[in-house]
């Protein structure tokens, strides 16, 4: 990620002779000679708004930005993005993978004053993780029990081997505790504290006004000694992004996450030195551009046409005039940024090349016809962001170049997903692919046969591929770390080969914040962790 | 008595364009691809096909278009709007939370719009063909041209960014907590951008009517008899001319009432106010048809209070309608 324009505007902004040195490799570590400030309200941009604010029941980022104040989980990830714990102390897995023992934190209580014990771990993995949670249903398919021998100890039992380090990868999103008094009777969806949650974080919930503001209070029995800094949090509501930039210009807002702005403000932001626009902090977020191809059309069922389609698209070119520093090349379904299984470039990848494009599709049996044109095609692009359609009209365009003619369909998010992965009146579409830590939790998912129709982001493209499917199913059972990296190794290899979804571009949210932040984005899910150590400085 | 018979009359007169409205928005809505459960599995990025089945039960979407068509309109002969799946409250309180904003916002806005439509409307008939005419006629042409949401968004940057003059959005000042008349202060002035922004648009429609039937009614005998008696200018325009001219814009509020509610979608945006415009729009987003017929319901019935509205006032300002009826 090419962040050098962002990181000069904060040299020369903070830089102090003293820190020199510091700066230079972390232009973040210039603020650690000061004393922490106790107090202060802290405005955050709140883009969309959730049905409900729990993050046991729903893994989104629009959800974690407040819910994940308030509750916690059972382990984050540290500056380093490994796994640490939480309201778990410890954790160790028998050799067969199918018991994973957690310890949990003593004296750790409940902002209505119960403590929180094992009950509540075994409650909410039962009854939310597996049931409910997005995700989380998936991974906790064939978890059978958690057993309480004492209020510090949960022991989760499962059925097949899960392994360690996949379970930890995926717990920073999918671990947050609910309490088990407050939910175990009545209906868990319908229950009141989904809008008015009740946690152990740093963070109590004062009070939601729908549409305008969401208000959390500093909880002054947090568990960590001396946090949080901050007084006070308040989500305010803005749906308009140019709006949004006003307000942090106007020194209303303070803080903007998930690109929550156009690229353009953001741009022009990264100018202004009472601001920070910067990447870091969302590693744990990264997302990729996709192409999906329906290969149930017979033009896009032969891999020299998904190749010849991959090949007429100038991805450099499109990153460097649209997206900027906000975007990078991307070379599979497995981003750069996740350390534990990113294989590397060496995989099949498919540059700019719009003779061999044309070549390709001559090969497969599809000559110009009567105005150039080979045969058209229906492309939906998702309407999540400014990014995809910009990149849909890129598509558009580059393929009527080598005769392909695109035919664009705009939908609103319901309409999408219902076309996509539910009608499948698609040939082409494009949105986001979020990787979340570990390709089993995530990206598997998107190549695996047998996905059940109408699940959003899965296969249903109509992709089945023996080799695949052994692969993944493999990796998601093997307990050795490094066998497991070598088996998405493979996957990212084959998926590259055969093509059934393009991920060309890799991006990681974009991050705007006041000069006043003190200890933000340190950690690579900094939106969505609980804040317990943010300041502001006077 | 005769005003509450004349209200009843309107009433029944209008059910059968209500029935005809909300059925028409739900079958418009069903022909939208997806429903509410896409929807949230959109907002929730990821799921699996057995959370949608058991989210589709639990919002009755399970059952056939018809059925649900029947069920809602018979919640609604017993005056239940139904419960809100985006909310989860029941769609009447989700409703009265929204409606303060939103109505406060179209009385400041169709009020500035009115009154300054009025005197300028009035200055130019008077000066017609010469500068004041020209000045306020191109002004009013401008300001007809310019979107809203850039209009808005040039207000933020100049009275709250530049000058800091006025807050930036919001319906009030969440920090500081008021109460009595600093609360009253502290929302008049988060809204004063947001209602010169909608009301300027309305402005140059009311400004040019004003003008139009000023002209008109100037050329009348009845004032060219005034003139006669010996009556002064002012005199005249206050008295006989502004009375009459008034009527076309009287009947331009009530067809702008409904307007009003739609147009104020962009401006409850770039403001974030929680008004009724932006819920109706999050309403569609979300596919959440007891809220959306909720709103329409709620709208018709405001719609046809602002024509009951003016056609009393008809009756006040020219006293032949009333006897005529």
């Amino acid at each position: 990620m090419n962040l050098s324009r962002f990181e000069i505007n904060r040299r020369t902004a903070l830089l102090t002779s003293a820190a020199i040195a510091a700066n230079v490799v972390n232009p973040f570590r210039a603020f650690a000679q000061e004393t922490p400030r106790k107090g202060g309200v802290f405005n955050v941009h709140y883009g969309a708004e959730q049905r409900q604010l729990n993050p046991s029941l729903q893994a989104s980022t629009g959800v974690y930005i407040i819910g994940g104040k308030i509750q916690e989980n059972l382990v984050d990830l540290d500056a380093n993005g490994q796994p640490v714990g939480v309201l778990a102390e410890s954790w160790e897995a028998t050799p067969d993978g199918k018991t994973i023992t957690f310890k949990l934190r003593k004296g750790v209580t409940w902002h209505d004053g119960k403590p929180f014990t094992s009950d509540d771990v075994a409650f909410t993995a039962m009854n939310m993780w597996k049931k409910i949670l997005n995700y989380g249903s998936t991974l906790q398919l064939f978890l059978t029990a958690v057993d309480t021998p004492d209020p510090q100890t949960a022991i989760f039992r499962y059925e097949r081997p899960m392994p360690l380090n996949l379970l930890l990868r995926a717990l920073p999103d999918l671990g947050y505790i609910s309490a088990k008094h407050i939910y175990e009777n009545g209906d868990i969806r319908q229950n009141p504290a989904n809008l008015a949650p009740v946690g152990t974080g740093p963070f109590k919930f004062v009070k939601y006004e729908r549409g305008q503001y969401i208000i959390a209070e500093r909880n002054a029995d947090y568990w960590r000694s001396n946090a949080p800094y901050l007084d006070r949090i308040v989500w305010k509501v803005i749906t308009d992004r140019a709006a949004a930039a006003a307000q942090l210009e106007a020194g209303e807002l303070h803080y903007s996450p998930f690109s929550g702005l156009t690229i353009s403000d953001m741009a022009r932001l990264g100018k202004d030195k009472r601001f920070i626009v910067s990447t870091k902090g969302n590693e744990g977020n990264a997302r990729t551009n996709t192409l999906e191809f329906n290969v149930r059309r017979k033009e896009l069922s032969d891999i020299k046409v998904r190749r010849a389609i991959a090949h007429a698209i100038n991805v450099p070119f499109f990153i460097e005039n649209f997206l900027g520093d906000f975007a990078k090349l991307g070379t599979g379904p497995i981003p750069s940024t996740s350390t534990d299984f990113y294989p590397g470039a060496n995989t099949p990848q498919y540059p700019y090349d719009k003779a061999k494009a044309a070549a390709l599709l001559d090969e497969a049996g599809y000559k110009p016809g009567a105005g150039g044109t080979r045969f058209s095609l229906k492309l939906l692009p998702a309407p999540w962001g400014e990014d995809i359609s910009l990149w849909s009209t890129f598509i558009q365009q580059s393929l009527s170049e080598v005769g392909i003619a695109i035919e664009i369909v705009r939908n609103d998010g319901g309409g999408f997903l219902k076309q996509v992965y539910d009608e499948h009146a698609f040939d082409l579409a494009t949105g986001w692919h979020q990787y979340r830590n570990d390709p089993a939790v995530s990206t598997t998912v998107w190549y695996r046969s047998g996905q059940p129709k109408g699940a959003p982001w899965t296969n249903q493209w109509g992709w089945d591929d023996a080799k695949i499917d052994k692969i993944i199913d493999d990796a998601a059972t093997e307990v050795d770390p490094v066998k497991r990296k070598a088996l998405y190794a493979d996957f990212v290899r084959e998926a590259n080969t055969e093509l059934p979804v393009w991920m060309p571009i890799e991006q990681i949210f974009v991050t705007v914040i006041t000069a006043k932040a003190r200890n933000h984005s340190n950690t690579p899910r900094w939106g969505s962790s609980s804040w317990h150590d943010l300041w502001l400085s006077a | 008595m005769r005003i509450l018979s004349l209200a009843g009359r309107r009433l029944a007169a209008s059910i059968p364009t209500l029935v005809l409205i909300l059925v028409g928005v739900f079958l418009l809505l069903q022909l939208a691809p997806g429903d509410t459960v896409d929807a949230m599995m959109a907002q929730m990025g990821g799921g699996d096909a057995a959370t949608a089945r058991e989210l589709r039960r639990f919002y009755g979407l399970d059952l056939s278009i018809p059925m649900q068509l029947a069920n809602y309109l018979w919640r609604l002969v017993r005056l239940d709007l139904g419960f809100s799946a985006i909310y989860g409250k029941p769609v009447a309180t989700v409703i009265l939370e929204r409606l303060p904003p939103t109505l406060l916002l179209m009385t400041s806005a169709l009020s500035f719009a009115f009154f300054f439509g009025l005197v300028f409307g009035v200055i130019a008939a008077r000066g017609v063909n010469r500068w004041p005419d020209t000045l306020i006629s191109t002004v009013g042409l401008i300001f007809y041209a310019t979107p809203s949401f850039w209009f808005g968004l040039m207000a933020i940057v100049v009275f709250s960014i530049y000058l800091q003059w006025l807050p930036a959005g919001g319906f009030e000042d969440i920090g500081a907590i008021r109460t009595g008349i600093w609360r009253v202060l502290d929302i008049a002035s988060h809204l004063i951008l947001p209602s010169l922004t909608l009301g300027l648009i309305f402005l140059a429609i009311y400004l040019r009517i004003m003008r139009a039937s000023m002209l008109e009614v100037l050329n009348l005998d009845f004032v060219r008899t005034a003139r006669a008696k010996g009556l002064d200018e002012t005199r005249i325009i206050t008295r006989h001319v502004l009375r009459n001219a008034l009527l076309p814009m009287v009947t331009l509020i009530g067809l702008q009432a409904g307007t009003m509610l739609g147009g104020s979608v962009v401006v409850e945006t770039v403001f974030s106010l929680p008004g009724l415009g932006r819920l109706a729009y999050e309403s569609v987003v979300q596919r959440d048809l007891n809220t959306l017929l909720g709103i329409v319901f709620v709208s018709a019935l405001l719609v046809i209070l602002v024509n009951f509205v003016t056609d009393l006032l008809y009756a006040r300002l020219d006293p032949r309608i009333a006897a005529e009826s």
